[in-house]
C-alpha cells in the first residue's frame, strides 16, 4: 500500500489533532506525497478508507490544489513566482531558461527526475522580486544567470543555501520532506531524506559525509520496504555542501552570525542589490 | 513628515528575536499576565474601543467581530488565523512570522482567552517553507514553557494551538473558504450569512482573523488604548504594515501610522523610483485593489482616504509601476492570476475571469478589437457584485482602474495593432 503501517500511525496522530477526522484530510495527503511521490490513484483509496470518505470525495480535493501532485514530482521542486512584481523583474525569463534548459515544459520533470520546473503565483515575497523557490525555500533577487547557476547546482544535486540562510532559512533537501514537513508532523523520518533541520529552525550544519540522522522508531522503515519513488527519495544520500558556501542572489541579514560575501554581480541584466537584509523601517 | 514607527517591528532587527527566551527578553508574553488579570469581556470591549480594525483587507472593527459570535450555542468558539497571505503584492505577514513568530503566539493565546476559545488554528500557506518552519518551532517552544495546553502560565485557561497549512489556492484567504480547507474539503467560498460567528468551522461560532491583526492585539492590552488611538485616524487608528514593492530603490516592509501620505511610504520609506523614472500607477492594497496614480501620491493610506480616492486599502500593499510598464500587460498578468485562481464555483467569476484574460491576452499580441475594451468594462459589470465572493470583484479592479485612467494605452494596441512598449519586460503568459 502506498502509506505504510508507520506513516499510517502517524496518521492517525493528524486526526487526533482536529476536532473531526476529516480536518486531517490536507495533511494526510502530504504524508502520502511524502511517501508516494504523488497523489497516487492506490494513495487516493487507502486515504478515503482511513476518514470514512469515497474515493471521488478526496480526489475532488486532491485536485482543488495546486500542491497536491497528479504525476510524480522531483527531488527538487523549482517554483518560480510570475505574479506581476517579479515579472517586472525579469521571472519569466528565467523560467523560459530553466524549461529551455531541462527540455521540459513548465511544469514538467527533467530526464534524470531531479528537477521539476513551474511557474507560480505570488509567494508573498515581493521586496525580493524575482523570487525563485527550491522546495517552498527562496532564492530572492536573482539574476537569470544566477537563477541557472541554482538549477545547474540542483542538477548535480548540490542544494545552495537560500537566501537568508544566516537567518535561519533553510533549503528540504527532497520535496518527499517538503511534504512530510508540510503534514505538520515536524522533521521527515531520515529514510524518507531528512538530516536537513534541526526543528528549531535554525540551519543544521551541512558538511560533506555527515551521517543522517538516526530514524525514530516509529518513523523507521522496516528492512527491504521500497524506498519511495526515484526523484522523490534520496533516502540516506549524503547532505550536500553549500555551493561554494555563497548563497546565490541576494544576500540575507546582516545582523546574524554566519554572514557570507555577497555573490559578485553578473555582468547581464539588472544587478541584484547586494545588501544585508535591513530593519524594518529600511526596507529589504 | 510622518515617522515611521516600531510596533509590531519593533523586534525585527533584534538578533534572535524568534526565540522564546529572547522574546521574553524584549518584553514578548508580558501582555498575558495583563489579559489573564481582565475578564474575557473587559478584553472584548478594549479591543472594540481601541477601534482596531482587520489588516487582512477588508478592514472590519475586530472587537465587532468579536462580539458577534454566539454565546451559549452549546458549541466551542474557535479562532482561526488567516496566514494565507496570497494577496499579489502582499509579504507582511510572512515576514513577521519569519521574524517575531511569538508575536502571533502571543496574540492567539490573549485572543482566544478573550473569545472563550480553547482550540485555536493557523492556517498558513503551503508554499512558504520559512515562516512555516519558524510558526512551528513558536509554538513548540511555547508548549515547552507552559505558555500553551492546559494552564496557561498558571491562568486556569486551557488552549492548544494546531499549524495548519494550505496546499495553494489563492481563494482560501477568503474566511468561508479557509474554513471549507480547515474542514478538509475543496477550499470553496460558502454563502453569507450565516456568517461564521454564527456558524463557522464546524459549524460553531468561529472568528477568522489575520495574522497582523492579532500580532497587534496584545499590544493594545499592554499599552492602551489611548496610546493605539495616538496613532492614525478616529476611524482608523494604530500603525499599520506597509508592503512595498514595484519599481522602488528599496522595496520593503514599512510600519506607519496609519493615514501616511502615500507619498511618504512611495517616496520616502521605499527610496523613491528606480533610475529616476516617472511613476506612472500604484496598487494601495494589492491586485485586488483599483489602481491609483501619481495624482493620488497625497491620499491618506487609511480605509477613508483610500477610500475617497475610489479605491481601497485592501492589505497596505503597494505595488508601484513606473511609466516603462505596459498597463495592457500588467493587466493580463493579474487577470492570468485571477482565473487560474477562480474557485470556479460562480459562473461569473470563472468564465469572466477566462475571457478577460483572453481579450488582453490579444490586445497585447496585435489582435485585438476596436471594441474590446468595451467588451471588458461589460463582462467586468456582470462579474463585480454580482460573483459569490470578493475574489471576482478584485479580479475587477485593475482593469477597470486601468481603463479609467490609461484608456489611450488600450486604443494604442489596437489601433498600432500591438504592444507599443518596447524590451518585453512582461512577457506574454505561455497558457
Amino acid at each position: 500500500m502506498p502509506l505504510s503501517d508507520q506513516t499510517l500511525t502517524r496518521a492517525e496522530e493528524l486526526i487526533a489533532r482536529y476536532p473531526q477526522p476529516r480536518s486531517a484530510l490536507l495533511p494526510i495527503l502530504f504524508l502520502l506525497q511524502a511517501e508516494d511521490g504523488y497523489v497516487s490513484p492506490a494513495g487516493v483509496a487507502q486515504v478515503a478508507q482511513l476518514l470514512g470518505l469515497t474515493k471521488a470525495e478526496v480526489g475532488a480535493v486532491a485536485t482543488f490544489y495546486t500542491m497536491f501532485r497528479r504525476r510524480p514530482v522531483g527531488k527538487y521542486l523549482v517554483s518560480v513566482c510570475k505574479t506581476l512584481p517579479c515579472q517586472l523583474r525579469g521571472s519569466r525569463e528565467i523560467s523560459a531558461a530553466m524549461a529551455e534548459r531541462l527540455e521540459v515544459p513548465l511544469g514538467g520533470t527533467d530526464e534524470s527526475g531531479m528537477v521539476t520546473v513551474e511557474e507560480v503565483e505570488c509567494l508573498a515575497a515581493c521586496d525580493g522580486a524575482p523570487v525563485v523557490q527550491v522546495n517552498t525555500e527562496n532564492y530572492e533577487r536573482l539574476s537569470t544567470d544566477e537563477a541557472m547557476e541554482l538549477l545547474e547546482a540542483l542538477l548535480r544535486d548540490e542544494v545552495p543555501p537560500p537566501t537568508f540562510a544566516a537567518d535561519g532559512s533553510v533549503t528540504e533537501p527532497t520535496t518527499a520532506g517538503l511534504h512530510w514537513r508540510l503534514a505538520g508532523l515536524g522533521d521527515p523520518p531520515a529514510g524518507l531524506g531528512a538530516g536537513a533541520a534541526d526543528g528549531d529552525g535554525q540551519p543544521a550544519e551541512r558538511s560533506v559525509g555527515r551521517e543522517p540522522s538516526p530514524p525514530e522508531p516509529t518513523e523507521q522503515r522496516e528492512a527491504g520496504e521500497p524506498q519511495p519513488e526515484e526523484g522523490a527519495g534520496a533516502a540516506a544520500r549524503d547532505p550536500h555542501p553549500p555551493v561554494d558556501g555563497a548563497p546565490i542572489g541576494r544576500v540575507a541579514d546582516g545582523e546574524a552570525e554566519g554572514d557570507r560575501p555577497p555573490t559578485a554581480p553578473s555582468d547581464e541584466g539588472p544587478a541584484p542589490e547586494d545588501k544585508p537584509r535591513p530593519q524594518a523601517g529600511e526596507g529589504r | 513628515m510622518t515617522d515611521q514607527v516600531k510596533v509590531l517591528t519593533s523586534r525585527w532587527g533584534e538578533r534572535e528575536a524568534y526565540k522564546l527566551d529572547r522574546y521574553s527578553e524584549l518584553d514578548g508574553y508580558a501582555s498575558l499576565d495583563a489579559a489573564f488579570g481582565k475578564s474575557p469581556e473587559d478584553l472584548v470591549q478594549l479591543v472594540k474601543d481601541s477601534g482596531l480594525r482587520g489588516r487582512g483587507g477588508a478592514g472590519f472593527p475586530t472587537g465587532m467581530k468579536w462580539g458577534f459570535l454566539a454565546k451559549g450555542t452549546g458549541k466551542p468558539t474557535y479562532l482561526v488565523v488567516n496566514a494565507d497571505e496570497s494577496e499579489p503584492g502582499t509579504f507582511k505577514d510572512m515576514e513577521l512570522l519569519e521574524r517575531d513568530p511569538h508575536a502571533l503566539v502571543e496574540g492567539v493565546i490573549v485572543s482566544s482567552y478573550a473569545i472563550g476559545c480553547r482550540n485555536a488554528f493557523i492556517y498558513l500557506r503551503g508554499e512558504c517553507g520559512w515562516p512555516g518552519r519558524r510558526l512551528q518551532a513558536a509554538i513548540d517552544a511555547a508548549y515547552d514553557k507552559g505558555l500553551l495546553g492546559r494552564d496557561v502560565k498558571g491562568s486556569g485557561f486551557d488552549l492548544d494551538v494546531v499549524l495548519h497549512r494550505g496546499a495553494g489556492a489563492y481563494i482560501c484567504g477568503e474566511e468561508t473558504a479557509l474554513l471549507s480547507s480547515l474542514e478538509g474539503q475543496r477550499g470553496q467560498p460558502k454563502l453569507r450569512p450565516p456568517f461564521p460567528a454564527v456558524e463557522g468551522l464546524y459549524r460553531a461560532p468561529t472568528t477568522v482573523n489575520n495574522v497582523e491583526t492579532i500580532a497587534t492585539v496584545p499590544w493594545i492590552v499592554r499599552k492602551g488604548v489611548d496610546w493605539f488611538r495616538s496613532m492614525g485616524s478616529d476611524k482608523s487608528p494604530g500603525p499599520k504594515l506597509f508592503s512595498v514593492s514595484g519599481d522602488v530603490v528599496n522595496p520593503g516592509n514599512f510600519e506607519f501610522p496609519l493615514g501616511v501620505p502615500a507619498r511618504e511610504v512611495i517616496m520616502g520609506a521605499a527610496g523613491g523610483m528606480r533610475d529616476g523614472k516617472a511613476l506612472k500607477a500604484w496598487t494601495p492594497g494589492g491586485s485586488s485593489t483599483p489602481m491609483l496614480t501619481a495624482d493620488h501620491l497625497d491620499t491618506p493610506m487609511d480605509f477613508e482616504g483610500i477610500t475617497g480616492a475610489g479605491s481601497l486599502l485592501g492589505t497596505a500593499a503597494v505595488m508601484v509601476f513606473s511609466e516603462d510598464v505596459c498597463m495592457v500587460r500588467a493587466c493580463l498578468n493579474f487577470t492570468e492570476f485571477y482565473a487560474h485562481e477562480s474557485c470556479g464555483k460562480c459562473t461569473p467569476c470563472r468564465e469572466g475571469t477566462d475571457w478577460m484574460r483572453k481579450i488582453l491576452g490579444r490586445l497585447e499580441t496585435g489582435q485585438g478589437r476596436p471594441d474590446d475594451m468595451d467588451t471588458l468594462k461589460d463582462i467586468c459589470d456582470s462579474i463585480f457584485g454580482r460573483s459569490f465572493c470578493a475574489l471576482g470583484d478584485g479580479a475587477t479592479s485593475p482593469i477597470v482602474s486601468a481603463l479609467k485612467y490609461f484608456r489611450d494605452e488600450f486604443d494604442e494596441h489596437v489601433s498600432g495593432g500591438g504592444c507599443p512598449f518596447p524590451g518585453a519586460r512582461v512577457t506574454v503568459g505561455a497558457h
